[in-house]
């Protein structure tokens, strides 16, 4: 009998388990990924979706289309976990059982956390959002754009630092950097939850003339009087407001009381076993790892999961862990960017920023589609070998 | 000193900056004025990203006691 693998979430953790074990299992194992939308999308996009560089459909593919054919997709939402059972429960009535679960079920976001944020402020987590904010910058004639962050942990950490340094560049592409102000409202003493890379940072965004606030921690947001307010007790004035809303797991993790408070799953730093449960694995965003909130976080657990079980499955002791390896680029503007990698013993040591990090980060996104989820990256790729820059 | 008694304790031992931070700014923005804080870091940045955010947001930090690896802050939260 083949082990039953059942993986909720067809992003890039849950798509690239799958094609991992089906590949070193084959028919000793059938896997099921479930998925409530069936449509895989890259998010790192909606960046360039909100600054006019992109449009969304090249952002999104049927998650069927990505999956080895021996993998199942089942469209529907996993409602409620059953770990002593070994079952998921589905929205329409029906359920799985699994020997193995992989959870790769991702953040989502709750902009409700924070009065007055949905009508008030615009994002780019979403490609609804960062449409949305596109066709707001095409109506900007100057002003004072902020951009702030409304709930730690969040996808993509640079993620709001690079929008500050791309916004620059756009405002002065459109003769309209004179007439308007770009300031960062960070919930840290410094610009970037990662000092070094901070201390990178900061010099280019005072170059620039981005401002910068710290220690603000959104608490509500008036959108009559475009007033945004901290918890820290302090009001900043804007003309756009940009910010990341508040993010949680997802709402099955919490139905079925696996998570912490937020919904993020208590999972083990090396093994990423969950809760104490041999047979449930988590990755990717919907852990509770004190580690970027990534794609590429998720593409580093990805082999982890897939070898430990497979070991599982072939009755051997499961030999490989995850040391925390995260790597992500970070656009700095002017056509430059540069390289964060680490792991959870080496902080990153970022590079200045050059035009080759700034052409990798292009062609990564480029040829995301037919290389990440089917685990077709070489191996010696740089995107693959954060140790190299270990101090 | 009089012993104050913890509204919550965060036992933020092992995670790295701004984890314990991140941890208290969570934990106080769910809270009741009066409450009072426990957090236990092993991170060293603590030492000055604490206060300095505790300063900031007007807060009171009552103690910052070194323990054996790690420190430990206690906070009240005053507005």
């Amino acid at each position: 009998m083949p082990a039953e693998v059942v993986v909720l979430g067809g992003g890039v953790g849950g798509t690239l388990t799958a094609n991992l074990l089906d590949k070193a299992l084959g028919r000793n194992a059938h896997i099921t990924v479930v998925d409530p939308t069936g449509m895989h999308d890259y998010q790192p996009g909606y960046l360039y979706v909100a600054l006019g560089e992109a449009k969304g459909h090249w952002l999104t593919r049927e998650e069927r289309s990505l999956l080895r054919s021996r993998v199942d997709l089942a469209v529907e939402e996993a409602i409620r976990i059953h770990p002593d059972a070994g079952t998921v429960q589905l929205r329409n009535g029906g359920s799985l059982s699994w020997d193995y679960l992989v959870i790769a079920t991702g953040a989502r976001l709750v902009p409700d956390l924070i009065p007055g944020l949905a009508e008030g402020s615009f994002e780019f987590y979403s490609l609804g959002g960062a449409e949305r904010l596109a066709q707001a910058l095409r109506g900007f004639t100057g002003g004072s754009i902020k951009v702030g962050i409304a709930g730690i942990p969040y996808k993509c950490p640079p993620a709001p630092v690079e929008f500050t340094m791309m916004i620059d560049g756009y405002l002065r592409r459109r003769g309209l950097r004179d007439r308007s102000e770009v300031e960062l409202l960070s919930p840290l003493n410094r610009a970037f939850t990662i000092e070094s890379a901070s201390k990178l940072i900061q010099p280019i965004m005072e170059q620039r003339g981005i401002g910068l606030t710290t220690f603000f921690n959104v608490e509500s947001v008036d959108p009559a009087a475009h007033i945004v307010e901290s918890l820290e007790g302090e009001k900043q004035e804007y003309d756009l407001l940009v910010l990341v809303p508040p993010h949680e797991g997802a709402e099955v993790i919490k139905a079925s009381n696996l998570g912490d408070v937020s919904g993020w799953l208590p999972t083990d730093r090396t093994t990423l076993q969950v809760g104490g449960y041999d047979n449930i694995f988590a990755l990717g965003d919907a852990t509770d790892l004190p580690i970027s909130k990534s794609g590429s976080t998720a593409h580093f657990e990805a082999p982890v999961i897939a070898s430990r079980i497979a070991s599982l499955v072939t009755g051997t002791a499961p030999t490989t862990n995850y040391g925390g390896r995260v790597m992500c680029f970070l656009e700095t503007g002017d056509g430059k960017a540069t390289s964060l990698r680490f792991d959870y013993e080496h902080p990153p040591v970022p590079p200045q920023p050059n035009r080759a990090w700034h052409v990798a980060k292009w062609l990564f996104n480029r040829l995301y589609w037919e290389t990440v989820p089917q685990g077709r990256l070489p191996e010696r790729a740089p995107f693959t070998t954060p140790k190299e820059v270990s101090p | 000193m009089a012993t104050t008694e913890i509204t919550r304790s965060i036992d933020a031992r092992g995670m790295a900056c701004p984890g314990p931070l991140m941890a208290l700014i969570g934990a106080i923005r769910t809270g009741q004025v009066g409450d009072v804080y426990e957090v236990l870091s092993s991170d060293e940045g603590s030492k000055t990203d604490i206060p300095a955010w505790v300063a900031k947001a007007q807060h009171e930090l009552l103690e910052v006691v070194p323990e054996d690896g790690f420190a430990r802050f206690v906070i009240r939260k005053v507005r």
